[in-house]
């Protein structure tokens, strides 16, 4: 039982890390149908922000993870931002397919380039502690604690998401971006700025990888290397399709479903945490190629 | 002249849709275009509110030319589009959709009074707002669209093929409704396959045929006029 309530919990702390990326994969998919492949690496992007910053802030603030996790997620959006502008924008009204492989080309750059010596360097980096480590313990009998970092990760990830929830349902902006997901020609006869939206997208999305950056890394302690992103953005993209891609509250759903059906294979055995994913995936190709909670949308002519 | 149309052609890839189109609408009025489906009408209506481009011609708008301008401009400068098919957003809930029709207004201030207009046209839409407008009826749709429009409050408004889908007793209700817009001043330029409707509210009327315009007139005269009955007026 202890052991069960443990993965639970650690699935949820996982989960949360999942969502802020899957966030990003489905709104950028949602409006500009295109998978970011480079969003993992906008996540690594904000998980070194931390490294460099913590200091910095540190110096400046005393505290160190409020400015960090907030200039990190200013950085990431701002490098989200450039990124369409430069890469995808120039792409629009090609086929879907050049942008496809323009974002895998971007993903590759991105690591390699952070690897540069002269950049962020290939090595393992031990992450600067910006919270006080410890454990709240639970229950004794069932040996059962939660660090607080766990608290940590899961709270800021909730309030991002509501925030997040907010700015889609209740603010004009919000609105825009769904009308323009739906429907981009009809939301330019509304007075949209379709350029506009497509760029909140871009910044939001990878403002909250960002964050999950900062999380990522304040969780385990290390960043190993530039190309950190791929498994934690690989799952979060499962995860985004699970939940039905396009659809925010499907991309929440499916990170912690994804992480808690993680945390449970890796209890089992290491490398199954890995092989879950995949089975998943197959799963709801298989099963419901729409998503947990996706619809499915015939494709426009 | 409100909308000054001359000489357009719009392609879509190589099939020429529309070829050298001219006409005008003049402030006030209601004109309407008939032909009958692929004759190029939704396309005369995509090419003024910038959703398409012509490759050649020019359209004026209140002394501007806009033929190059993007459409949510337009929009901004004073044409709403009512698209055919209503193009409502389905996920947005009634409220929503009319929210985001305020992207064009730069005066905020007048939105609240224009939304208690909009209600009093379409006392269904007040009934509704919090549904979502995907689940609405086909009529309550097109409502919407036109409702949505009127939010803009644009002096010029596009209607493409507003009867569409409708029972016969709502034909009757949205075109009660364009005569009603109408008077309250804005102008209209309708396009619509059911020509014995259109050509009864409008003042002015063009004929579009695969994809050039072969009459023009006032409306009571292209009801009478024997060609037209014989092919748009079912004898």
């Amino acid at each position: 039982m202890g052991q069960f309530l443990q993965q639970l919990i650690n699935g949820i702390q996982i989960g949360s890390i999942y969502a802020l990326i899957a966030l990003g994969y489905t709104m950028v998919y949602g409006i500009v149908r295109l998978i970011n492949f480079a969003h993992a690496d906008i996540f690594m992007f904000g998980a070194y922000m931390g490294f460099f910053l913590a200091p910095v802030m540190t110096k400046i603030f005393g505290g160190a993870f409020i400015p960090t996790i907030i200039a990190a997620m200013l950085i990431t959006g701002l490098l989200g931002f450039v990124m369409e502008k430069l890469a995808y924008r120039p792409l629009r009204y090609k086929s879907r397919l050049s942008a496809l492989i323009t974002a895998l080309g971007v993903s590759i750059f991105l690591e390699n380039f952070c690897a540069l010596p002269f950049v962020f360097g290939p090595a393992y980096r031990a992450f600067p502690d910006l919270i006080v480590a410890g454990n709240l313990p639970i229950s004794a009998s069932l040996g059962l604690t939660i660090p607080y970092v766990l608290l940590l990760d899961v709270g800021v990830s909730v309030f991002l998401m509501v925030l997040l929830f907010w700015f889609v349902n209740k603010t004009l902006i919000g609105k825009q971006m769904r009308a323009v997901a739906f429907d981009k020609p009809t939301a330019s006869l509304m007075g949209i700025n379709i350029d506009v939206v497509i760029s909140t997208a871009f910044i939001v999305g990878p403002a909250l990888a960002g964050a999950g950056g900062i999380l990522y890394g304040t969780t385990y302690g290390m960043l190993g290397s530039p190309f950190l992103g791929i498994w934690p953005g690989l799952k979060a993209f499962i995860a985004a399709v699970l939940g039905g891609i396009g659809n925010i509250p499907g991309a929440v759903l499916g990170a912690y479903v994804m992480g808690i059906s993680e945390a449970f294979a890796t209890s089992v055995n290491s490398n199954l945490g890995y092989g879950i994913a995949f089975v998943i995936l197959i799963g709801i190709l298989l099963i419901r190629p729409s998503g947990l909670l996706g619809k499915f949308m015939p494709e426009k002519v | 002249m409100l909308l000054e149309v001359r000489n357009i052609d719009v392609f879509y890839g190589s099939i020429r849709a529309l070829k050298d189109v001219s006409f005008t609408v003049e402030k006030g009025e209601i004109v309407s275009i008939i032909g009958a489906n692929g004759a190029g009408k939704s396309t005369t209506l995509r090419a003024i509110s910038g959703i398409l481009r012509a490759s050649s011609g020019s359209i004026i708008y209140d002394g501007h030319d806009i033929t190059h301008t993007p459409p949510h401009l337009i929009a901004r400068m004073g044409i709403s589009q009512v698209p055919e098919g209503r193009g409502i957003f389905g996920n947005l809930t009634v409220q929503e959709n009319l929210d985001v029709a305020l992207s064009s207004v730069k005066d905020k201030k007048t939105a609240g009074p224009n939304q208690d207009k909009v209600f009093s046209l379409f006392p269904r839409l007040k009934e509704r707002r919090r549904q979502i407008s995907g689940t609405l009826s086909g009529g309550e749709q097109q409502m919407l669209a036109v409702g949505r429009g009127l939010m803009q409050n644009n002096p010029f408004m596009l209607l493409d093929e507003p009867s569409m889908g409708l029972s016969p007793v709502l034909v009757e209700e949205i075109f009660g409704i364009i005569v009603e817009i109408n008077r309250l001043g804005k102008t209209i330029l309708l396009v619509e396959q059911n020509a014995f409707k259109a050509l009864s509210i409008a003042h002015r009327g063009y004929v579009l045929e695969t994809g050039s315009l072969v009459l023009s007139g006032a409306a009571a005269e292209l009801r009478n006029n024997p060609d037209v009955k014989k092919a748009y007026l079912g004898g």
